[in-house]
């Protein structure tokens, strides 16, 4: 993977919260993001895989630099964020865009779309208001809306096209990175097959690499170059998504396989089954953080945190998966 | 549909078939005139607003004239009443529909100006208090909370005693009052908005702080602080008139509602009219005023839930 | 035959323009049996168990050839009738699990009033069923559950209670709207399966009102599919995955990722779910449908049986998927 077109690179990302809990007690702190590395190549895509409360919405945070990171460092284009100044960073800013899971919440109600397309313009660059309108307007057709769309508010739009609006506007400073927070779980499944789809040619075109956020396994698999499963705030395993997909190997990812409902029985897996929920993050469990859920969980996982290790071919945080039976 | 579909011709067919939807404004005048009191209301005000502005060529007699041989002439209607003075007459001979159509002038601009002067560094502070909200914030806050644990209109007392009693003088205690109003307001919309991704969009896009707070979050905030400052205009002329009542607002002989009312009340029992005529004045220009904040709420409100 | 509901069509708006919610719905279920309906957003899946329930309040209009349950017509019954049967012999789940709890009081409190409505228990026998119920939807701890508020809860507990709540009276007939969408994957599977269990051991039919229709494909036995407001397609589970007779199922079906393996691109279906004011004269598919011919764009389909499915389309299709007219 360590390719020279490297254009996002994570090393052990880290972000803790301090979390009042009261006039006497003072802070707790939630580690909501743990040690998480990575590296994108420029026109890939990686999906980050988890469910709620596992700090993929963290790490969408980190990577847009809307937050400063607790510990670790990241790398944008080249750049590396902790040592740049103001203006580096100011100018690294666009680089990095988002679109979020809700189109509804996302458009903001009172701005026609065209002043909303042409906002990141107006701010980053100093192309004049025809410039402007002209770059916006084919935008719009890139993303398949329609010229007259120009001068509508977001309430005009189905929830289809509010994404087309919102993938739209992340594109209009032609970033390197797209940051795609569940970006179609919104979405009726025959209007997430076009979404998909323009993302897909999006990528063609212009060769934006992508972080994409999901829990959706059958569109993770469908889009992904790369595949990282996150639990509770860590990279439980994290490799090439053909490996993954074929032979899943920790217990975490195992489990959210084969809990995906599937149409056809032969992609059906037999069904592991978790006792038990999410921990609370206010009282994390000691060791791995998934011991207490997971079917083969011993002494030793629930007094010693696994490291991150490669073994066949990926990243895995496991202490025992070459005593489990696969 | 068995054959892959080309992405930019099911684009276009998707879009072909956008829903067509009413303008906004058209879809607020739809739910606004749907609710017939806020309508009358409406009305009501309209002609309120035209009486002041018209009341040099409307009114029959000068608001200040005084007719010394028609003393406390009682309303056209009653006996004793003459058509020369529709609503009767007030102690020293003046005629009371002329002064209630230029204190119509006064009680509006009373309206306007407090409520401008209260809205405008309500929604400022409000926006700071929910953009820094530890430090900046918390003081914010407390300051009003301070304010509002007074009772408004001995606030608004006090304030003219330091002052001086005088007209502007009571416009500036009545927004001085009102602030705390729209500060939690502003506030608490604006934190509401803070939460929605279209926030973080802007930000991504670059919006610097002012940016995302007067041109990106403060449209979302407007709906509640109108229907506020409509609520508002009708107190605020509640409390001008209960301080020209007091002696503290506007001074005679300005035909103010309230300074019409205090100076009558020695007449209740003889002539029921020069009290009753500008108290139902303020009656009725209050409820429009209230029934309009209710409709212009209704109106605005479910458009913004669908648009949440 | 438990249920058997016979043209209903749920109307709102006014009476000169009246929106078409649900129109000429035909739906049978037998008793203890597994039936999906689904469709997209807007399809009319959730109106249709509203209306069955009685809860389309004016100005929305509910008009039917028949609505029999367990052989008692509730059109003609009287509204106190109603509510025996309802809330008792018929429960509803609801997708926002969270928001259906009242959060002023406790669990055991709400659980406890919903079987002191419907039947004669009181006291120390009351909170014993109440407790053997939350045991039976496998709330861990059920004892000190009963005490706790709903805001207490993780999502899928408090999923598990509205289930606890909807079976406290044996219903025959559960309806459960959306049950795992606001869920995560692994929490989705674990209720699924309770919903099953129950399912079978309480001997009651379910309907599964769900766009996901891998979920459908898993458990149900039988699929109704909705479009724009009427029944498109009835089939057995089997029949209809794997030979859809409705051209909206075939797109439908085609457009999920899982079916698009390996494909760089998913198909679509072109354009959106018509809305109030652009319904079309004929078949409400036609403007999107890649097989509509002059007929279908004219004239309404009526819905017919064909070879042990009902279909409602003028060229319905072949095994091999293509229109039986080509």
């Amino acid at each position: 993977m360590s390719e020279p077109n490297i254009i996002l690179e994570a090393k052990g990302l880290s972000r803790h919260y301090q979390v009042s809990r009261g006039f006497f007690q003072g802070h707790a702190t939630v580690k909501a993001l743990n040690n998480v590395s990575f590296q994108l190549q420029a026109g890939k895509t990686l999906a980050v895989v988890g469910e709620s409360g596992c700090g993929k919405s963290t790490l969408a945070r980190q990577l847009t630099l809307i937050e400063e990171p607790t510990a670790g460092e990241l790398n944008i284009a080249g750049v590396a964020i902790a040592k740049a100044d103001a203006a580096a960073l100011k100018a690294l800013r666009p680089k990095v865009q988002m679109v979020f899971q809700n189109p509804f919440a996302s458009l903001n109600p009172r701005k026609q779309v065209g002043a909303m397309l042409a906002e990141p313009l107006q701010l980053n660059t100093t192309l004049s208001a025809s410039e402007r309108e002209q770059r916006v307007r084919e935008m719009l057709q890139i993303v398949g809306l329609r010229p007259e769309h120009y001068h509508r508010y977001p309430h005009m739009f189905s929830g289809g096209q509010r994404q087309r609006i919102a993938i739209a506007r992340a594109m209009m400073l032609k970033p390197a990175v797209l940051v795609a927070d569940e970006p179609t779980s919104a979405l009726d499944v025959s209007i997430q097959a076009q979404i998909l789809n323009l993302f897909m040619d999006l990528q063609d075109e212009l060769g934006t690499a992508y972080v994409f956020v999901s829990h959706n396994l059958a569109v993770v698999e469908h889009i992904a170059d790369d595949v990282m499963v996150m639990y509770f705030g860590s990279t439980v395993e994290y490799g090439a998504k053909e490996t993954i997909f074929q032979q899943p190997l920790h217990p975490y990812t195992k489990a959210l396989m084969s809990a995906t409902p599937a149409i056809r029985q032969e992609d059906r897996r037999a069904k592991i089954k978790l006792t038990g929920e999410l921990p609370s993050p206010l009282n994390p469990p000691t060791g791995c953080a998934f011991n207490t859920r997971c079917p083969h969980a011993n002494e030793r996982c629930r007094s010693e945190v696994p490291v991150l290790r490669p073994l066949a071919n990926r990243m895995i945080a496991c202490h025992h998966i070459e005593t489990i039976p696969q | 549909m068995s054959t892959p579909s080309n992405l930019t011709a099911a684009d276009q067919a998707a879009n072909a078939a956008a829903l067509s939807y009413p303008s906004p404004l058209k879809e607020f005048w739809q739910s606004f005139s749907a609710n017939r009191g806020a309508l009358i209301a409406l009305i009501f005000f309209a002609a309120l607003v035209l009486a002041a502005i018209l009341a040099g060529v409307l009114a029959p007699h000068s608001p200040t004239e005084q007719y010394r041989e028609h003393l406390l002439t009682p309303p056209a209607w009653v006996q004793g009443g003459s058509l020369q003075f529709l609503l009767g007459t007030d102690e020293l001979g003046r005629d009371i529909l002329s002064r209630l159509m230029h204190g119509a002038r006064l009680s509006l601009m009373i309206g306007v100006v407090s409520v401008v002067l209260s809205m405008l560094p309500g929604i400022v502070l409000g926006l700071l208090a929910a953009f820094y909200p530890t430090w900046l914030g918390n003081g914010i806050m407390r300051a009003m909370d301070i304010m509002l644990a007074l009772p408004s209109l001995l606030l608004a007392v006090a304030v003219v005693a330091v002052l001086g009693p005088g007209l502007v003088n009571t416009m500036l205690a009545i927004a001085i009052v009102s602030l705390p109003s729209y500060v939690r307001l502003a506030r608490a919309s604006a934190m509401t908005e803070l939460n929605k991704d279209y926030v973080v969009a802007s930000q991504l896009a670059g919006a610097g702080k002012l940016r995302l707070m007067f041109n990106t979050v403060l449209p979302n905030c407007m709906a509640p602080l109108i229907v506020q400052g409509t609520l508002g205009f009708s107190s605020a002329i509640l409390d001008a008139a209960a301080l020209g009542f007091l002696g503290l607002g506007a001074q005679p002989p300005l035909p103010e509602w309230g300074t019409m009312l205090a100076s009558a009340r020695d007449y209740i029992d003889s002539a029921w009219w020069v009290v009753t005529m500008p108290g139902l004045t303020i009656l009725f220009t209050v409820i429009a005023l209230n029934l309009l904040g209710d409709g212009l709420r209704d109106a605005l409100d479910p458009k913004l839930k669908k648009l949440a | 035959m438990l249920l058997d509901i016979r043209n209903l069509n749920v109307s709102f708006g006014s009476t000169a323009q009246p929106f078409q919610a649900v129109s000429g719905l035909d739906l049978a279920i037998n008793r203890g049996e597994i039936v999906g309906i689904v469709g997209e957003s807007g399809s009319g899946k959730s109106v249709t168990m509203l209306a069955l329930m009685g809860l389309i309040d004016a100005p929305g209009r509910v008009t039917a050839d028949a609505l029999q349950f367990a052989g008692q017509d509730l059109l003609g019954m009287k509204a106190a009738q109603k509510r025996q049967i309802i809330g008792k012999d018929i429960a509803m789940i609801f997708q926002d699990a969270l928001t259906s709890l009242n959060p002023a009081y406790t669990v055991g409190y709400q659980l406890m009033e919903t079987l002191r409505l419907h039947t004669p228990l009181r006291g120390a026998a009351l909170k014993q069923r109440a407790l053997e119920l939350l045991e039976q939807v496998e709330i861990p701890d059920a004892k000190s559950r009963l005490n706790a508020y709903p805001h207490q809860l993780s999502g899928g507990m408090s999923q598990r209670v509205m289930i606890a709540m909807a079976i406290a009276c044996q219903p025959k007939l559960l309806i459960a709207d959306e049950p795992t969408t606001a869920l995560d994957v692994t929490v989705q599977a674990q209720i699924m399966e309770l919903l099953v269990n129950l399912q079978k051991q309480n001997d009651m039919a379910l309907i599964l009102i769900t766009h996901d229709l891998a979920v459908v494909a898993e458990v149900a036995q039988r699929v109704v599919v909705m479009y724009a407001g009427e029944v498109v397609e009835t089939s057995s589970t089997e029949l209809l995955f794997n030979t859809p007779r409705h051209p909206y199922t075939q797109a439908l079906l085609a457009s999920i990722p899982e079916h698009s393996k390996g494909a760089k691109r998913l198909s679509t279906l072109a354009g959106v779910v018509p809305g109030q004011y652009d319904r079309p004269s004929g078949c409400l598919l036609s403007p999107r449908c890649p097989y509509a011919t002059d007929t279908c764009r004219t004239q309404r389909p009526p819905q017919l049986p064909l070879s042990g499915t009902s279909v409602r389309c003028f060229t319905p299709l072949n095994d091999s998927g293509i229109p039986s007219h080509e």
